[in-house]
């Protein structure tokens, strides 16, 4: 079935999958922790850029998808720890600052290509099947993952320092160490999507991890669910495909992930995830939980 | 530091400045093993700031804090918390995106989220969860095990409040106006429930407004004033002093 691919199908399958594997990471972050990132561009950047640089240096595409994810961690637990006194609204600054600051870098820096662009990254040598394997493989490992964190005690941690983090340390919860964990483990997923990314294109521009594309990745979480992962997915892959399938959805992208924000808070803010509960056949099984509470 | 092996709490000149504001001058403290000790005084007294100190969330200006002749002065709220102090909120505070149970079962699972790593590696819930439902049993809410906590009246949350408490096996149980803004049946009611708990072991502080309630449960009492300990020792003394009588109807007379 693989071999048959064109390179636009190769293309599509990847891109999808890069973007899921990032709502995916950003949903760990923002759906399972409750801290909202308005500069996830930076960490799936600087794992991008990382792995250029060591596959410049001749070590195997294998190897640096982890590496990338590390690099894409260390700086999520700079940003992590230097966040932890910041909250809500005031972390969404602050990691909207960080985004800005990792494209301000990167422009001026000849060694990345600067405004110029890099473009001399190593090819991964797998073909194009191969690379489509590893792609899906990898949004498996991550949706199995996230879907274990989530039913982990760490998931539910995540939940009550989401919830309510002062509270959630009256009972004992570090919610500080829970905050960075989820920063990390957001951020290496996304410092992967990075590599997975480079490798593909290799060529790579700073306005690649701008700001518009840490929004696009913020509204894949909320359209489709905060902290839903069939949703997120589901969100991920319909906004990716539907700007390449319908020229109109193309010309108007950003206003439509905007309509569809706005929509999403005012309509369903579990987005898409909440929507489905409240069809018929999942609000019966609802119904009969809040009746049976009935004293 | 003169703690005796039944000491469980010991506050040691707590003094406690918000700006300028002293909210609590000097202030000792003992709390006994098994002690259901009550905490009163007139609003604005100081008694949740000297709980709030209790658990660290307030950091004294001067004075320290000891847990079972541990100083834990310098440890954080989390820790505290680990280290048993448990509290339950004047005005509750569910993790409302979790049904009434899994409040219980996260809190019941404090082995296994007191480090991020362990946690990442459990996933069963099963011990938890039984001790939970026997929890939500023993505070009487069981029937609302599986709604939200919206769907609630306040009665069963005060009562959630000290279920959830109960979960993390304190050695301090802090409660902070449990029986405010519940109507007299109810009030007595969760009342016994802390007679019963206190019976099976629980040391509790228990700050009230309700003074008939305290009078029915405490043995001894704390009285603050105006951040200053005015009254201390059996409850019906305590309540018959003229000090302490003055400073109830001194500020029931100013507020009129």
């Amino acid at each position: 079935m693989l071999p048959t691919l064109g390179a636009y199908e190769v293309s599509l399958i990847v891109i999808v999958s890069v973007n899921v594997m990032l709502a995916l990471s950003l949903n760990i972050i923002t759906g399972l922790c409750g801290q909202v990132s308005l500069g996830h561009a930076a960490f799936f950047g600087i794992g991008a850029y990382a792995s250029a640089v060591l596959g410049n240096l001749g070590v195997p595409f294998l190897v640096v998808l982890p590496l990338a994810g590390l690099v894409g961690c260390l700086l999520g637990l700079l940003v992590g720890l230097a966040s932890l006194r910041v909250r809500a609204d005031f972390l969404a600054i602050t990691t909207m600052g960080v985004g800005f600051v990792f494209v301000g870098f990167v422009r001026k820096q000849n060694w990345l290509g600067a405004e110029m662009g890099l473009s001399n990254i190593p090819d991964h040598g797998l073909g194009d099947a191969g690379f489509v394997g590893v792609c899906l493989a990898l949004v498996v490992a991550i949706a199995l993952l996230s879907a274990y964190i989530k039913q982990s005690w760490l998931g539910f941690g995540f939940a009550a320092v989401a919830d309510d983090e002062d509270t959630s340390r009256t009972l004992g919860i570090d919610a500080a160490a829970y905050k960075v964990t989820a920063f990390v483990i957001g951020t290496f997923l996304a410092g992967v999507a990075g590599a997975t990314y480079a490798y593909f294109t290799r060529f790579l521009i700073p306005g690649a991890f701008g700001f518009g594309v840490s929004i696009s990745i913020l509204a894949m979480v909320i359209v489709g669910g905060v902290g839903s992962i069939w949703g997120v997915i589901v969100a991920a892959a319909a906004l990716t495909l539907l700007p390449e399938f319908i020229r109109v959805v193309n010309d108007y992208k950003i206003f439509i992930y905007g309509v569809l924000l706005v929509l999403t808070m005012r309509l369903s803010p579990g987005g898409l995830a909440e929507l489905v509960g409240r069809l018929p056949i999942f609000r019966r099984k609802a119904h009969q939980r809040s009746s049976g509470a009935q004293p | 530091m003169t703690d005796t092996p039944t000491n469980v709490l010991t506050l040691e000149a707590i003094s406690v400045r918000f700006g300028g504001i002293a909210a609590l001058t000097s202030v000792d403290m003992t709390l006994n093993q098994g002690e259901l000790l009550g905490l009163i005084g007139p609003n604005g007294a100081g008694k949740t700031t000297l709980l709030r100190t209790v658990i660290g969330v307030v950091r004294p200006t001067q004075g320290r804090v000891f847990l079972r002749g541990d100083d834990v002065t310098s440890l954080n709220v989390d820790m505290r918390a680990r280290r048993g102090i448990a509290l339950t909120h004047q005005i509750v505070k569910p993790f409302r995106s979790m049904t009434v149970l899994d409040n219980v079962v996260f809190a019941a699972g404090h082995a296994k989220t007191g480090s991020v790593m362990r946690a990442l590696g459990t996933r069963s819930r099963s011990e938890e969860t039984q001790r939970a439902r026997g929890l939500l049993d023993l505070v009487g809410i069981d029937r609302y095990a599986d709604a939200f906590p919206s769907a609630l009246p306040l009665g069963a949350l005060k009562r959630l409040e000290v279920a959830r408490a109960l979960a993390t096996d304190p050695k301090i149980l802090l409660l902070d106006e449990p029986l405010a803004g519940l109507n007299h049946i109810e009030a007595e009611r969760l009342a016994d429930t802390f007679l019963r708990l206190n019976a099976g072991g629980v040391t509790m502080v228990l700050i009230e407004h309700n003074l008939g309630q305290v009078a029915r449960i405490c043995p001894r009492v704390v009285v603050l004033d105006n951040g200053r300990k005015i009254g201390e020792g059996a409850t019906r003394d305590t309540l018959s002093d003229p000090a302490v009588i003055a400073a109830y109807i001194g500020k029931e007379v100013t507020h009129a």
